[in-house]
């Protein structure tokens, strides 16, 4: 069990931070590992915060519950630092990833004095550029795959062609605005120092 | 050699119900069991199935339905959760009572009120002793497992009883997993063909179906139920038999799980015994002598196997996620503790209740039944075996 990665997701409601979750969860189990991916459901609606979770490792996972002391968090829309304590039970060895323009001084004062790493990318100019529209799930999907290491960057491109070809079977014209917008937001993630 | 695949459990069952291909499915939708019907509609739809899917306009009418077809010679199979379950609840007791083989997928939810969406047991402890047996299930590849068994277990002639099989709702029910499917052929001749003895549609042999039954023979009839649901353990371990022979994977009555040589141990159902495993194991490393026994057949409950298996340990804690509002214990706690007294068996055994309308029950609080259970196997009798796990007390 020593190898489980456990990831938990922070977005509101209409991001895709579950649908993210869930691809992930499609992206690991192609490499062949075991995988968890599951939301929380509470009262859905647009706009609520919401969490999900995916846990991957190269054993069975046997546990079934929430995450509680989490490798990585997804921020998936950064209005929520003020709300949600989402550095809560956060592993200081992993790492926080954050869709955000905001700078190092703000985030700091925003992540109670988390002291893992922090990245941040600004998915919303990567969906605009790539897809026109605002989805920031497909690059925070990308980010966390290359902050965690979960597996290698062309692999996971490769395999998300798949997953998007199966996902928009009725709407082949997004698939090579998200496949842009992965490749994009391979690149565009950052450590903030 | 299997499938690979991921599925949610509901996907799961989808898919164990696909593969079975009944004649009929009848079902309304219910959260957290809406996505089974839901996904089953649409094989329906593409032709990958031939099943008659009877969309009717509640769950008393979906039992009601499937109790039509099974009793004219199909096969017929239906899902619900909570209340879908609480208004089939005349037709639960008439199915069984018929003697028809019914399969269910109950995706457990917390019965109203007030209102929750989210799971526990009470829908199934609920019906507990109304005549159908019980299977429940870990994970998703236990739901899909145990539902490939069912028809099997059900359709038997010294059975002859319907059954459901139960998985956590959205725990399992909505969480991707890893799972091994079978292929269609193997499930198809697994399952086998559907030959009642005795059904409406043979004109050879024209039958009543559910007339009055008064004080001459009702008293027989519910002991032949009663007789059926104690066959129904033989049978089921029967089927388990084959289904291992096909796939390797091994069902009882219940799983043991570092039990042979445990001082203390936890009993409860469905995906908290995956959490307990993980517990178990982490006990271990640090000498404790933890262990598990996970119930997978709850009815017919295996009163006598339970006992025994139970019989050396020191301590014992029961796991109810429902609370039975009877002021002496939850449905498991008082089967168990019934069946050690009725087989001689002392063995100092406490209650918890936990869970309830989906309170989230973590590896931590496992461990504190754990940590409870070392300090009462320091004595002779339980204090208090009523308690609660992930209450809050302010």
């Amino acid at each position: 069990m020593s190898d489980m990665i456990e990831i938990r997701w922070h977005g509101r409601g209409g991001q895709g931070a579950k649908t993210a979750s869930l691809l992930l969860a499609d992206a690991a189990f192609n490499t062949g590992k075991y995988i968890q991916g599951f939301p929380e459901y509470g009262p859905e609606r647009m706009g609520a915060p919401i969490t999900a979770y995916n846990r991957i490792s190269s054993s069975p996972i046997r546990i079934h519950s929430n995450i509680y002391e989490p490798d990585y968090v997804v921020v998936v829309d950064d209005t929520l630092l003020e709300s949600v304590d989402v550095t809560s039970g956060l592993k200081e060895e992993g790492a926080i990833v954050i869709n955000t323009t905001k700078g190092k001084d703000e985030l700091e004062k925003l992540l109670k004095g988390y002291k893992g790493k922090v990245y941040t990318i600004d998915a919303r100019k990567v969906s605009m550029e790539t897809l026109g529209k605002y989805f920031p799930n497909t690059p925070m999907l990308a980010a966390i795959v290359k902050v965690s290491k979960i597996m290698n960057e062309d692999e996971f491109v490769k395999d998300m062609q798949g997953s998007f070809k199966h996902k928009f079977a009725k709407k082949p014209e997004v698939i090579e605005g998200n496949m842009k917008a992965l490749e994009l937001a391979l690149k565009e993630v950052k450590e903030i120092q | 050699m299997g499938i690979r695949e991921r599925l949610s459990g509901n996907e799961a069952a989808a898919t164990a119900m696909k593969q079975i291909n009944p004649d009929v499915v009848a079902a309304f939708p219910i959260t957290p069991s809406t996505e089974i019907p839901q996904y089953f509609s649409t094989f329906v739809d593409n032709g990958q199935v031939d099943t008659e899917f009877v969309a009717v306009e509640s769950e008393h009418s979906a039992m009601s339905a499937c109790i039509g077809a099974e009793a004219a010679g199909a096969r017929a199979m239906t899902a619900t959760s909570a209340n879908g379950l609480s208004l089939m609840w005349e037709m639960i007791y008439i199915a069984s009572s018929l003697r028809l083989p019914i399969v269910m997928s109950l995706v457990n939810r917390a019965v109203s009120g007030p209102l929750n969406i989210h799971n526990d047991h009470s829908d199934a402890m609920g019906v507990r002793d109304s005549g159908w047996i019980q299977i429940f299930s870990e994970t998703n590849q236990e739901a899909y497992d145990n539902l490939i068994m069912a028809h099997r277990i059900a359709e038997n002639k010294d059975v002859l009883l319907p059954l459901m099989v139960c998985q956590d709702g959205f725990i399992t029910s909505h969480s991707i997993e890893n799972i091994e499917l079978l292929e269609d052929e193997k499930v198809k001749e697994f399952v086998g063909e559907y030959h009642p003895a005795h059904y409406l549609l043979n004109k050879k042999e024209p039958i009543a179906v559910g007339p009055m039954d008064l004080q001459a023979y009702l008293f027989e009839h519910k002991y032949q139920q009663a007789e059926a649901m104690r066959n129904a353990k033989k049978v089921i371990l029967e089927v388990a038999k084959d289904f291992e022979k096909m796939t390797g994977r091994k069902y009882g009555l219940f799983e043991e799980y570092r039990l042979d040589d445990a001082e203390i141990a936890i009993v409860c159902m469905n995906s908290t015994a995956g959490t307990t495993k993980e517990v178990v194991d982490s006990l271990r490393e640090k000498g404790i002598k933890a262990g598990l026994l996970k119930i997978r057949v709850y009815r017919p409950f295996p009163e006598e196997e339970v006992a025994k298996v139970l019989s050396h340990l020191k301590a014992v804690a029961v796991l109810d996620k429902a609370e039975s509002l009877n002021g002496a214990g939850g449905a498991l706690f008082t089967d168990v503790t019934s069946a050690m007294q009725v087989n001689g068996i002392n063995v100092p055994t406490c209650g918890y209740v936990y869970g309830i309308g989906g309170r989230d029950t973590t590896t931590k609080e496992i461990e504190s039944v754990f940590n409870d259970l070392v300090e009462d196997s320091k004595k002779d009798r339980i204090e208090n075996p009523y308690r609660y796990l992930g209450l809050r007390k302010e």
